[in-house]
This record gives C-alpha cells, structure tokens and sequence, in this order.
C-alpha cells in the first residue's frame, strides 16, 4: 500500500534504495567487506542475497585495495558497482584506486572514458573505539577534484541520495553516519532522487545561519531549538553534497542572516568548515555582521576512554554557546 | 634464548604460568564487559595462548613484538604489566596506553612489546621495519610480526613478504589461523586452507604448527629463531588454532543476541583441543608439574587478576583538558 508519510529508519531507507535499483538495473550490483553481516552494515543490506544472490551481492576478504579496484575497473567497462568500506578507516588501503585512479580517469581519458560506480564508505565512531575505527575523512576525499561527495542526515536524503549517487556518471562518495541508522523518517516507497549537489534549508532563521552536514545536522536542529528559548532564529542548512558544494545556498543564507557558524564531525583544520568560510570570504565580503565561527572535531585523534570521547565529540552546548556569544 | 636450557620444569612452569595468566585476564574482562564497565571493544584470545606464550618464551627482552586487534595474549606472554592492560581496556591514564588506545591499541615498549593496531594486517610492514632497522643497527634482534588468517586477504602482507625475503631480515611472520575473519569462514576468504604455503613463492622458510600444542609451537620456534639469528630469514609460522569466544566481546552479539554464529558442532569440537587443559594432562602424564603445583600457579594468577581490576577500577580516568595531549612529542 502507497502511503504518502510511512515512517522507516534511516538504515531501511538505504535498503530500500538498494533492493529497488538492483531490481531495475542489472548493471548495479554491491561488493564489499561485511556486505552479508549487520555486524558491518547494520540493517541496510537486508534481504539482498536473498533476492539478487552472491553474484551481484558480494562479500568479499579483507582486501579493499584490491576490491575497491576491482569496482573501479568493472565501472570503467560500464557496469554500475557500489563497493562499501564499513568504516572511512579500513578505506585507507583503497586510497590509490579512489583517487588516483576512479577520480582521474575520466579527465586521463580526455573525457572518453567515465566512471560511474558509488564507494560508499560509512563513519562509525564512539564506543571508545580509538584512534583508528572512528575518523570522519569526508573532507580529505572532498579535496580531490573527480569525485562527488555526498552525505545525508536523515532517511528521505538517504535514499533518495544513494539513488542520485547510483544513477550518476562519476564516482560517487556517499558517506553514512553510523549515528544515523536508527532514525526514523518520511520516505516515500517509489524510486525517487534528491539531487546531488543541491543543499537544503532544513529550518529558516534571521539571526544566524547554522552549516551542517550529516550527522550533524541533527546536532544544529537540537541547538536551534535551544536558541529560540533565547530569542535567537536560527537558519540551517543541510549540505547534503559536500563536494561540489551547493554555493549559493550558503551565499544567499548568510546575506539574510551575516552570521555563520559552521558544525563539522571532520577536524578543523583544511576542512569543509575551511572551505566554507573562505566561500563566504570571497563571495560575502563585507556583508557579515560577527566572525564565522567553527565548531568541529579538535586535531587531535579519536580518543579511546569515554571521558576523553565526551569531549572530543559536538554537544549541542558547544553549539548553542558559541552562536550566544555572537548575536550577543 | 637459552634461556630454559636444561630446564624442562622451569620452561613449563613458565609456559602453563602464562597461559592461565592469559585466560584468566581475558575471562576477567566479560562480567565488566556485560556490566558496561568495560565500554571499548576487545578482542578476546582465549583458546589461543599457546601461541603467544610459546613463542614469546623463546624470545629476549630486546626482542620486538607487534599485534593486532587481538593482542593481549601478546602484550603479556612478551612481559607486559598486567596492571597497565586491564587499566587501558578500562579506558584509565594508568593504562599502557594512558586510556587513549583501548583494548586494540596496547603497548610496552619497553618491554620489546612495540605495539597493536586494529587495522588487519597494518603493522606487519612496521614489524619488517624494525627488523630492518635491528640489521641496520647491527642488533640481532628479532621482530615477530602477529596477523590472524584475515591478513593473508591484504596486499601488504605480500609486499612485506618480498622485502623481507629480498633482504633477509630477522622478522618471524606469526599467522593465527584461527579460521575466521570476523563473519567469514577461511573458506570463503581463500582458494585453499594452507596459508603456510603464501610464503614459498618468496624462498621463504614456512611451516605449519599446531597452535593449541604449546610445546610444539616452542619447539619450533626455536628453530624458527634459529634461522633468523643467522641471517637466513624471514621466516614464516602459521599456527592452527581456534577463538573460544566471539570476535569481538564474550559472543557474536549479533545485534543483540548473544550467539555464535559458527557451527555449535566446531565450537565443541575446538573446546575439546583447548590448549590449557591439554597441557595439563601432558604436564601430568609426563609429571612435570604435580596437580597442587598447577592449582597453586592458578591461585597466584587469579589473585593477579584481580588486584589488576582492583587497581585499574582504583585508578583516575584521563583529565578531559588533557584531549589534546600527546598529539605530538
Ligand atoms: C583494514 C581493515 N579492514 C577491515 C577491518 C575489520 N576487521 C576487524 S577484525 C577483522 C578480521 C580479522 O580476522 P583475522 O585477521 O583472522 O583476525 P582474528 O579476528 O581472527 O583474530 C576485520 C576484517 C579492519 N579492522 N581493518
Ligand atoms: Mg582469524
């Protein structure tokens, strides 16, 4: 039964995605590490063996280098593979054919050549995992020109994303929070897309507009409730494409507001929140009314004891202080 | 390395010592881990000490070791404090890794235990560097690099197996194959089961051994050592063995069931070669060691583990302005 606002998680949405693209085109099909385990993926590759079989849903050893280009070169022949990377951090092996290859390919070729293939890379953090299974590295893949990056923050985008990230003829970063998976939202049951490189005004404001993505946007939804109670209206902008960037939407925001705090689960230094607020210099000179104001991850890596994660993480506090102080 | 020479009591005593040691702190870990005491994920070794004790035995203080995920069957069998371990899984600056590693970052440097990383197969090349700076140095110093069978799927463990081979260095590449890499059996991972014979194409000295016989892996890695102190390495060590536990925590857990996902028929079966009672009735048909010796070792052990949860529980939590210590030196 169609139904205009059923409610599924996050994790379902992007399973969704997966059983109704593998069904329409036989070119897709999903390899990577943990592709059959919840353990890895949690619920968002449900079913799939099930009705597509180990030939187009494929669990594969502990060999992303060499996976990852393996889906680089069936992409390059013309099928549409999406390879998943359960952490960002066990994709450090796969970096050469992601960007030396996947992301250059189509430029080498002097355009001949495309790559339309999906390396969806998912951030799991917290939990006192340390160091090494907790990085958020959307900005460093962001950097690199040929690919796309997007990152959703709620179940609607994921879906409707992982279907744009599919159907596109470029790589496609899509990134997922772990944080994410259990939250419930609209999702239409039809295929749909929500366009990459496109950004979303999640709430309107005067006072100060608030950029986030991911996760994130989450956190600046809680702050600008907060805000209120001070009297402050908050805009937020969910990015939903990191890279390319949806400029326009952030230029106009901060033109009405000329305020700006920017919210990243990356570091802080050379991150999107970098990138951000060098747009809003060059393209907004002269129209912002405070300093832009960053609240990121600290440079310092993910700790493992849960006293040392509590302050490494965002808090909506943290949010909420900051911004206080500017329209102060 | 002559260490036990003569000294089959003292050699035994040691080996049996540690494998308790090892066992008892990792079944140590899984009321607090159930209770939420413990929060970081860890990788528990049980069923596999003989690996690291044996070999470990065969080693000297200068000696480097470096480990995985799983590796605090390592840290201790090479001399780490038992203390600082149970510390850092409970996420304390007492811990070896002052509370910012966790379970799967464990380290005593002094104590030639180098280091442990998550990362499958990510300190193999480190292990082959310090055995290339141990010939540079003029050391004669081994590195033993620990991988489970999951490494074997990785580029890098080949690359590092060339280089090795191609320079001769003093590095013992240790594979517990224990038969699964996380979810997956090892036959869903590789086209045959004898990960020994990754090694042979690169003239590499490779043997299986038994890894539940600590005797056996002591005895062959001594010849293993051997080979490297004459410069005739690398040298390459699968041991066969079996997790008693899950892979991560006391089960498989798998989203809230508390399971193991491998045939109950193999579990049992592997619980039958556990190596720890095995040695006992060795030690006792061969009456090296007398029932109240063992239970007397078991006491001590015991009574160790729990003043090292005494301690670590005692112990402060790291200072949350201190986040941003130890970035750099
Ligand atoms: C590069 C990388 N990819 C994936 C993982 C996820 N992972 C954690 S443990 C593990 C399996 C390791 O199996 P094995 O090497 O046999 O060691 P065991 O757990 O059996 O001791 C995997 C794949 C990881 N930690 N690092
Ligand atoms: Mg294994």
């Amino acid at each position: 039964m169609y139904s205009n606002n059923r409610k599924i998680k996050y994790c379902k949405a992007v399973n969704e995605a997966f059983h109704q693209i593998l069904k329409l085109d036989e070119s897709v099909f999903l390899i990577g590490q943990g592709v059959t385990s919840p353990w890895y993926v949690g619920n968002t590759t449900s079913d799939l063996i099930d009705s597509f079989g180990t030939e187009r849903i494929i669990d594969t050893p502990v060999s992303e280098n060499a996976v990852t280009g393996a889906a680089v070169g069936a992409a390059i022949v013309g099928m549409k593979p999406i390879v998943v990377h359960p952490r960002l951090d066990f994709m450090a092996y796969a970096m050469d054919p992601i960007i030396n290859e996947a992301s250059n390919w189509m430029y080498m070729s002097g355009g001949r050549t495309n790559v339309p293939m999906v390396i969806w890379g998912i951030i799991n953090r917290g939990g006192e995992q340390a160091a090494q299974h907790s990085q958020s590295w959307h900005s460093l893949f962001a950097h690199i020109p040929g690919i796309k990056v997007v990152m959703p923050s709620n179940p609607y985008d994921a879906k409707g994303l992982m279907i744009s990230a599919i159907d596109d003829p470029n790589p496609v970063l899509y990134i997922d929070d772990r944080w994410l998976y259990g939250i419930e939202g609209i999702v239409p049951e039809k295929i749909y897309k929500v366009p990459i490189g496109v950004g979303d005004i999640a709430q309107e404001g005067t006072d100060v507009t608030i950029v986030a993505c991911s996760y994130q946007v989450r956190l600046a939804i809680k702050a600008a409730f907060e805000l209120r109670k001070s009297g402050i209206e908050a805009e937020i902008i969910d990015l939903r494409t990191i890279k390319p960037l949806d400029e326009n939407l952030i230029i106009n925001s901060v033109l009405k507001t000329g305020r700006m705090a920017i919210i990243d689960g990356g570091w802080k230094s050379y991150g999107i929140a970098a990138e951000i607020s060098a747009l809003v210099f060059e393209k907004a000179f002269g129209k912002m009314k405070t300093p832009i104001i960053r609240v990121t991850l600290p440079d310092v890596p993910a700790p493992a004891s849960s006293v040392l994660e509590n302050s490494y993480y965002i808090k909506v506090s943290t949010i909420t202080s900051a911004i206080e102080k500017l329209v102060d | 390395m002559n260490l036990w020479e003569n000294n089959l009591k003292g050699l035994c005593e040691h080996l049996y010592r540690m494998m308790v040691r090892i066992r008892f702190c990792e079944e140590s870990f899984i009321e607090p881990i159930l209770q939420k005491q413990i929060k970081c994920p860890v990788h528990l070794c049980s069923g596999q000490e003989a690996i690291a004790a044996g070999i470990c035995a065969c080693l000297s203080g200068k000696d480097y070791i470096w480990g995985t995920h799983r590796s605090h069957g390592h840290y201790l069998a090479k001399g780490g404090d038992l203390n600082a371990l149970v510390a850092e899984v409970y996420g304390k600056e007492t811990g070896c890794s002052r509370g910012r590693g966790g379970s799967m970052h464990i380290c005593d440097p002094e104590k030639g235990v180098v280091g442990a990383a998550p990362i499958v197969a990510g300190t193999i090349s480190l292990a082959m560097g310090a055995a290339l700076a141990s010939k540079i140095r003029k050391e004669n110093r081994v590195s033993v690099s620990f991988f489970g069978d999951g490494a074997t799927g990785e580029g890098v463990l080949f690359e590092s197996l060339n280089f090795a081979a191609i320079y001769n260095l003093p590095v013992l590449f240790v594979c517990e194959n224990n038969l699964y890499s996380t979810h997956m059996p090892i036959s869903k991972c590789r086209p045959n089961t004898e990960i020994f014979r990754i090694a042979e194409p690169f003239d590499i000295y490779s043997i299986r051994v038994d890894g539940n016989a600590v005797m056996s892996v002591y005895q062959e890695t001594k010849k293993c050592l051997e080979l490297l102190k004459n410069g005739k390495g690398p040298v390459f060590m699968e041991c066969l063995t079996y997790r008693l536990r899950g892979h991560v925590g006391p089960d498989d857990n798998i989203q809230g069931k508390h399971i193991d996902i491998r045939k109950e028929a193999e579990v049992e079966a592997w619980r039958e070669k556990d190596p720890i009672p095995n040695f006992e009735t060795y030690l006792k048909d061969k009456e090296i060691l007398s029932d109240s010796e063992m239970e007397g070792i078991r006491t001590e052990e015991m009574g160790r583990i729990d003043s090292a949860h005494e301690y670590a529980k005692n112990s402060p939590f790291p200072k949350p302005e201190d986040l941003e210590r130890y970035v750099f030196k």
